[in-house]
């Protein structure tokens, strides 16, 4: 398993670039994360977001998919192509420290 | 007497009250409750609009496949799991000790902008339900040239290969009428690929390159501009359509969210081994209306089915629930010109190459294109209403078998990362 070094914080990520052990993150984390994607600064909806996706992990066991993202954050869909251009659900996990959405087959 | 309820008589709920019927305990009295007076065999659907006149056996009257069974012909307002009760639609109230729910999937086309409105069944169709696979027939056969788009709005979806089945036989349909040269067909889909699974994504990804069909990836519809004939994306790119064949945002029942049992998209959160409803210890859940990431397809019902059985008799008992389901599924994919592919697979391994069921006799052949497969595909009809709606032993184990299957020589993607394959 990789490590990255994000800020002089050590965090253990797949080939995808998803932590892959989400009590390694923190906000600076998240933002050397979004620095290296091309997604900064990170503004008060972009946390929003990241805080909802990481509050929902917890409760439910597994990272939230774009629909309930969409539904439960307060950002709504196009608003967050907008935040987390080409696949919010994705990006939005990565940045919040989760593994990647499951698909649905 | 005790009264174990099944909300819904699609392939799971029937199979599941046929089953149980035989093997309850005598005090036991098994109901289902569903409004529809006919049983449709929806895998018919999807040859209907290549010009398939057989609609009339694609449905049995539910007197028929509820046989031995009482039925009760309501339509469902909402479950109180405190009362432990179902309210139906006409007010009065069904006590139950057991609860299953298999109301299935629907097809809620008015969660996308643009999409209903006076081109809905004109130049914007459908094939998940009767009325509309039938009126595709009729505008596919007065198509003659332009761009047909197969448009999956949004994950998850019933049998998830029937978007590219679609565009397989669409191929075939317009190379036999030699218009092929003047259609242009398009998949537009939200997922980064052509199917959910690497392997298979691979096989159906080159299947769809060689018969000259498109694929739009991580197309997030965002509406449907029917006056000017284009899709739109929450990303702002466009796709001008002449004939628009969308997938429409599926849903759970109205009830399983009116009963606050439903996530966002009111399936039912399940557990994926023992199919018991998280967080009630009477309530189960089969087929398409559960949340689980196995595929919406009657095969999985079926497989669902028997690990069901076992643990509503456990449940009867008072014993604790088997682990029984491995998200196993068993699909066939048309390819069009009389062939097709067979992929079996569950949870944790994706399709493999190889026989089935067994190795080196088959005779079936897995992720490659047959004649055997198609034919197997047609036979599964007689098959349905004969032996799995009414719960009679199938010649398919309920585990996925690695039987016959090949393993990939390197790497592990055939495994592990097949779960992890997502959309956006």
């Amino acid at each position: 398993m990789p490590t990255r070094e994000y800020r002089g914080h050590l965090v253990s990520v797949n080939d995808e670039g998803f932590m892959t052990d989400s009590g390694q993150w923190t906000r600076e984390v998240a933002e050397a994360i979004a620095e290296e994607v091309g997604l900064t600064p990170l503004g008060e909806r972009h946390w929003q977001v990241i805080d909802f996706c990481r509050q929902d992990a917890a409760r439910e066991g597994q990272p939230p998919g774009l629909r309930r993202i969409s539904k439960l954050s307060g950002v709504a869909m196009k608003e967050l192509y907008e935040l987390f251009p080409k696949g919010p659900g994705k990006l939005a996990a990565r940045l919040a420290g989760l593994p990647k959405p499951k698909g649905c087959i | 007497m005790k009264n174990l309820v099944i909300l819904g008589a699609g392939t799971g709920g029937t199979t599941v009250a046929r089953r149980l019927r035989r093997r309850l305990p005598a005090e036991w009295t098994v109901s289902v409750v569903d409004p529809e007076p006919l049983h449709l065999y929806q895998p018919g659907l999807l040859f209907l609009p290549f010009g398939a006149r057989d609609e009339a056996k694609l449905q049995r009257p539910r007197e028929k496949t509820l046989r031995g069974v009482r039925w009760i012909r309501q339509a469902v307002t909402r479950v109180d799991p405190d009362s432990k009760q179902v309210v139906l639609a006409g007010g009065e109230r069904l006590g139950y000790d057991l609860l299953v729910v298999a109301s299935g999937a629907r097809t809620v086309p008015e969660e996308t902008a643009g999409m209903l409105g006076p081109e809905w069944g004109r130049s914007v169709h459908e094939f998940y339900t009767l009325e509309g696979a039938l009126a595709l027939r009729g505008a596919l056969a007065g198509f003659e040239r332009g761009r047909l788009v197969v448009d999956v709005v949004e994950m998850p979806i019933k049998c998830p290969v029937a978007p590219l089945e679609f565009l397989f036989l669409a191929d075939a349909f317009f190379r036999r009428r030699g218009l092929r040269e003047q259609v242009d067909l398009v998949l537009a889909t939200p997922l980064d690929g052509a199917f959910t699974r690497p392997t298979c994504n691979r096989v159906l990804g080159h299947l769809l390159e060689s018969k000259g069909i498109r694929v739009e990836t991580e197309f997030a519809t965002q509406e449907v501009d029917a006056d000017a004939r284009r899709l739109r994306s929450y990303d702002d790119r466009e796709l001008a359509y002449d004939l628009l064949v969308a997938v429409p945002v599926h849903s759970g029942a109205a009830f399983v969210e009116a009963s606050g049992l439903g996530n966002e998209l009111a399936f039912v959160p399940t557990d994926p081994a023992t199919l018991a409803v998280k967080g009630h210890d009477d309530i189960f859940a089969i087929g398409d209306a559960t949340d689980l990431p196995s595929s919406k397809a009657g095969s999985v019902a079926h497989f669902q089915a028997e690990v069901l059985q076992e643990n509503l008799l456990r449940a009867v008992r008072g014993r604790s629930l088997a682990p029984g389901f491995d998200g196993h599924a068993n699909c066939f994919i048309e390819t069009g010109f009389g062939k097709a592919i067979l992929i079996d697979f569950n949870y944790e391994t994706e399709p493999l190459p190889g026989r089935f069921p067994l190795p080196v006799l088959g005779p079936m052949r897995l992720l490659e294109e047959s004649r055997l497969n198609h034919l197997g595909k047609l036979a599964f009809r007689w098959i349905y209403w004969n032996a799995l709606l009414p719960g009679r032993p199938l010649p398919v184990t309920t585990r996925m078998s690695m039987l016959g299957k090949k393993r990939p020589a390197i790497g592990h993607d055939a495994t592990e990362k097949g779960r992890e394959h997502a959309h956006p």
